[in-house]
């Protein structure tokens, strides 16, 4: 790029521009709209109960089979900058909310698609952009409207259930959903407090391990670190028992300013090995004398030190990671103690039942804590027969926990298989007839890109995708009922009521919001300077 | 640059690729098909083994049957095949044996899907038909079992048949029933515990695969130290882990400086001292043998020796585990309260001959349980393999004294799966049943592959089977050695129903899997030399 100054001069705006490509104007805007599009049909076949996986292999060969979108998106590195914020945006959604991480693409992609129909007819992106965000409006107010509340208590949670079902149903795990939505959701009530309405997440814990089917996967109502006792010879079972969380090694200690100690005469000689014998004994004397009948420690012992606990009958478990650590001091209502001598009995945590299990014909172990004195903590063991579905099901778990955490905060549902969608596509092209000026294009472009996400759950199902959306929308502007959606796994009733498919009123606001923003934001795009040669 | 905008928009990096749906799908299909029949021809009594040569050092190779040792050591990229790898590897891990047919159903499974997709079904439509049949065959294979937990007679027997029908598809074939025997024999001795530690398996090459035994008590590949006695009855024994080469004080910045010999001296004679009185503490604890999982030095053997204790170094670590667990002795590392340590005992340890090699025998110990299998064999790679099958059958009997559940083996299963699926088919009406159908011809193929590896007319005796489980003879099977149809039960082949459900299981797990595939991404490689 060359302009020249007052004097005549040539004037360098962009350095090594025979380096860089550049896009303005129209294309630009058409290069990124593109892109966005391509992401998000990527994705459109993972929508719905019947949607399909994905296959990842990473730069190592490592393979991972997934249906979530936050998960496809986050490993398939993507280079494309367009392509990349969607990629944030499904991350945005999984964090805030959790679950519709391939929605939100989809739509974001959806509504950049019709944007591109508007462009061609001259409109200016900044007025696509208001009208996006009037209907924006229009819809959210929409989903206020016709939402519905569950009633749950610790007692009654049947309703969390199914909406947990309804996260579950697109995923692998979906053959075994009755029990696994049940496991999540009595999981998120042990560690929610419904007063408050707020749960703390980091008290599930979700641990996989190979053998056995999806199917037995089991809620265990305690902690489970995957380690040995530090002694083969130790109790592999304590009842009632005291711990001692210590961040502090078995081993002398190494202080941490730098210093020599020269050692020229047998007296000193004899005087170190006093005091390095010592050190044992006073460790493990102040862990007996606090009375604990466990101890876990999140660094290494020594050999020595290792046999005088086996001598105290003080069994022990080595290296234990720092979040479980933290995991168990909440569980136990212990006090993590990083020296020996601030030990007390007051700083023990206290546990039922602790245990150690072997599984199958490997020597893999691990020890079950039980009955915890605060039992506010968790453990989701996810079985399967393979790596890739384990890990699967953990994401898949993870979706339905932070579904039901999201209805515990706030219960207010509006109905799944679409119905959402439709019902504020029909309010927005409604509301548009009201509009004048331009906009009015634009907000009917917004209710054209609302019935994507039906769409595509309709053709993945494997109905006529069209035909199936414009006949709940016209059902549901004869009934006026919202309730009315693509009938997926052919249960016989468009009543997404009757099958209970729900999803969160936050999750789908949320969507709506952030698809929203992320076409306005690639809209308002009209450069594209880039190098070449690396693209 | 204009024509930038019309191209189609490229959104991965570099080197990465993309497959979609058909061909997605396709790479899945020939991948895992290629892998189970790689496998394939290893299934049965008459299956071939394989060689696999490690790619950095061509000496080194390895003969074997087993389908979890092959598909383990084979490099794969095709991620379908790698889902298959998958789960032989776990089967392995859970119960020890079927780790080929768990493979071979898989692949049986998705060339049976193929066919379906070809035939425009959705895959969807499949997984739900194939769910459904999984669950009628579950359901028919655990009530076609039979339950031995009362009775333990009469599951001892079955045991050894269970035995001989994993050993008869592997190396051990012709000796099956002596390494049968062996196996209960030792199973039993665990009373029921899984833990296969106690039972320690022994190669020696030299002699002949019949000529394994199996010896009483604990077997330590360890010399004892010079000039000690061979031979020690009622022997108490320390399991020690402690260092007896030089002591070293453990205290961190500490180092000695002198600036004399004499001083020098003085110190290296407090250093020994140390030592000796470490060993005196040691023997203090009234023992007559010392075992350490570290090296003894010249100076404290000299001690034990002095005070007639069997001193034993260089114990590895399983083995110190695995002594400690047998005689009942507590893994020792301090010394100063011999009161409160726990000796183990043993009525007899002495030094034993096996072929060339001298090892130390302990015998009577705590623990009655142990038991060690000494493996004879004329080459490093038979002994490898033997080990291998031997280790898969103590899996599986290990498992099957928890669960004494067993079935009919020789095809007999898959076939009466087979027709419970084909019978439940019949009244369901839809695409699933069609799905439902493929799903136990896949299990007939199993019988059919089985034939084909021993070289008969394959699909001539797997109908003949057929029409037999029609006419309600639900016994009969394919008799592998004689090549006909006959009785399972007079033949004595019989499976433990754990092996067949996890294959059953698995396989249709990872089937489903892959079937709900549509994209394939694959990432660039990482670059080699990078930083």
């Amino acid at each position: 790029m060359l302009r020249y100054d007052s004097s005549g001069k040539p004037f360098i705006i962009i350095r090594d521009q025979d380096q860089k490509e550049r896009l303005t104007g129209s294309e630009a805007r058409k290069a990124n709209i593109l892109a966005a599009m391509t992401v998000a049909n990527l994705m459109k076949t993972s929508i719905g109960p019947l949607g399909m996986d994905k296959i990842l292999v990473d730069q190592d060969g490592e393979v991972t089979a997934t249906n979530d979108g936050a998960t496809i998106l986050k490993n398939m590195q993507v280079e494309n900058p367009i392509a990349k914020l969607l990629v944030e945006l499904s991350q945005g959604q999984d964090d805030e909310i959790g679950d519709g991480t391939t929605s939100v693409v989809v739509l974001a992609g959806a509504l950049l698609e019709e944007s591109l129909s508007l462009l061609e007819k001259g409109i200016h992106p900044s007025k696509i952009s208001e009208g996006y965000e009037k209907a924006c409006d229009i819809a959210v107010k929409h989903l206020l409207k016709i939402c519905d509340k569950i009633e749950f208590d610790k007692e009654n949670y049947g309703s969390l259930v199914k909406a947990a079902k309804t996260s579950l149903g697109s995923k692998i795990v979906n053959q075994y959903t009755e029990k696994i939505a049940k496991i999540s959701v009595e999981a998120v009530l042990a560690v929610a407090d419904l007063e408050r309405k707020d749960v703390r997440f980091d008290l599930i814990k979700l641990e996989g391990k190979t053998g056995g089917t999806l199917g037995d996967t089991e809620l265990i109502d305690g902690i489970i670190i995957p380690k040995n006792f530090s002694h083969p010879q130790m109790p592999k079972q304590i009842k009632n028992a005291k711990i001692a969380i210590l961040t502090c090694p078995f081993e002398p200690p190494k202080p941490k300013t730098g210093h020599k100690l020269d050692i020229d005469s047998v007296k000193k000689y004899k005087e170190l090995l006093e005091i390095e014998q010592n050190y044992f004994k006073e460790m493990t004397d102040l862990v007996k004398k606090s009375g604990a009948t466990l101890v876990l420690c999140q660094w290494g012992f020594d050999d020595e030190a290792n046999h005088l606990l086996l001598q105290k009958k003080l069994p022990a478990v080595r290296w234990v990671s720092g979040t479980d650590i933290e995991l168990i001091a909440i569980a136990t209502g212990a006090r993590i103690v990083p020296r020996f001598s601030e030990l007390t009995e007051k700083k023990l945590g206290k546990a039922g039942m602790v245990t150690e299990k072997s599984l199958g014909t490997t020597d893999e172990n691990m020890i079950v804590i039980e009955k915890c004195s605060n039992t506010k903590t968790v453990t989701i063991l996810v079985k399967g027969g393979n790596k890739m579905v384990v890990e699967e099901g953990k994401r898949s778990i993870h979706d339905a926990l932070c579904v039901t955490r999201n209805l515990i905060k706030d219960n207010r549902i509006v109905y799944g298989g679409g119905a959402a969608e439709i019902s504020c596509s029909v309010a927005v092209n409604k509301a548009s007839k009201e509009i004048t000026g331009i906009e009015q294009y634009s907000i009917r472009a917004f209710s054209q890109a609302l019935l994507s996400v039906p769409i595509a759950l309709a053709s993945n199902s494997g109905l006529n995708s069209l035909e199936a959306v414009s006949e709940i929308q016209l059902k549901q502007i004869e009934k006026e009922s919202p309730f009315l959606g693509i009938d997926c796994i052919s249960m016989g009733t468009n009543n997404m009521k009757e099958q209970y498919v729900f999803d969160t009123l936050r999750g789908k606001i949320q969507e709506f919001l952030l698809a929203t923003q992320m076409a306005k934001m690639i809209l308002k795009i009209d450069d594209i300077i880039r190098p070449t040669g690396q693209y | 640059m204009s024509t930038e905008a019309f191209q189609p928009a490229r959104i991965l990096n570099q080197g990465s690729t993309q497959e979609k749906a058909e061909g997605a799908r396709l790479s899945n299909f020939i991948g895992a098909i290629a892998l189970s029949d790689l496998i394939s021809t290893t299934l049965g009594p008459k299956g071939m083994d394989k060689i696999l040569q490690s790619p950095s050092n061509l000496l080194d190779s390895t003969i074997t049957n087993d389908g979890a040792t092959i598909l383990g050591s084979i490099q794969i990229s095709n991620a379908a095949a790698k889902i298959l790898i998958e789960i032989s590897k776990v089967q392995d891990d859970e119960i020890g044996d079927g780790t080929t047919s768990v493979v071979v159903l898989a692949g049986e499974l998705l060339k049976e899907a193929e066919k379906l997709i070809h035939k425009r079904i959705h895959p969807q439509t499949i997984i739900k038909g194939f769910r459904l049949a999984k669950d009628i065959a579950l359901k028919k294979l655990r009530s076609v079992s039979q339950d031995y937990s009362e009775n333990q007679e009469e599951l001892k027997k079955y045991l050894k048949k269970i035995a001989m029908t994993i050993f008869s598809t592997k190396i051990l074939t012709p000796y099956k029933s002596l390494f049968a025997d062996l196996a209960v024999d030792s199973i039993l001795r665990l009373k029921g515990s899984t833990n296969l530690e106690s039972i320690q398996i022994l190669k020696k090459t030299g002699g002949l695969l019949k000529e394994s035994y199996i010896e009483e008590g604990f077997v330590l590949d360890k010399k004892i130290g010079v000039g000690q006695p061979k031979r020690i009855e009622n022997a108490k024994i320390l399991v020690a882990n402690t260092s007896m080469d030089y002591d070293k004080i453990k205290i961190f910045g500490s180092r000695v400086v002198v600036n004399s010999s004499s001083k020098l001296a003085e110190i290296e004679e407090e250093e020994k001292k140390k030592m000796l009185r470490k060993c005196q503490k040691i023997v203090d604890h009234g023992i007559n043998v010392f075992i350490n999982r570290q090296l003894i030095y010249n100076l404290p053997e000299q001690f034990f020796t002095d005070n007639g204790v069997m001193s034993i170094e260089h114990a590895d670590f399983a083995g110190i585990e695995r002594l400690s667990l047998v005689t009942g002795g507590e893994i020792v590392s301090t010394f100063d309260h011999p009161e409160l340590v726990t000796l183990g005992t043993a009525k007899l340890i002495e030094e034993i001959m096996i072929g060339e090699d001298k090892l130390i025998r302990f015998s009577g110990c705590k623990e009655p349980s142990a038991c060690t299998i000494i493996l004879r064999g004329s080459s490093k790679q038979i002994l490898d393999e033997a080990e291998r099958s031997l280790h898969d059958g103590l899996a599986v009997l290990s498992q099957m004294v928890k669960n004494p559940k067993i079935v009919l083996g020789a095809g007999c299963t898959e076939i009466i799966m087979a027709q419970a699926i084909e019978e439940a088919a019949k009244e369901t009406s839809g695409k699933i049943q069609i799905a439902m159908e493929s799903f136990a011809r896949a299990l007939t193929r199993i019988p059919t592959i089985i034939a084909n590896n021993a070289g008969y007319d394959a699909e001539q005796l797997v109908s003949e089977l057929k029409t037999k489980h029609y006419k309600g003879n639900n016994t009969f099977g394919i008799d592998v050695m004689g090549g006909k149809v006959c009785d399972v039960q007079k033949i004595g082949v019989f499976e433990s129903l754990l092996v067949k459900e996890g294959m059953l299981l698995k396989a249709s797990e990872a089937t489903e899997m892959i079937l709900r595939v549509d994209t394939i991404m694959n990432s660039a490689p990482r670059r080699r030399g990078m930083n």
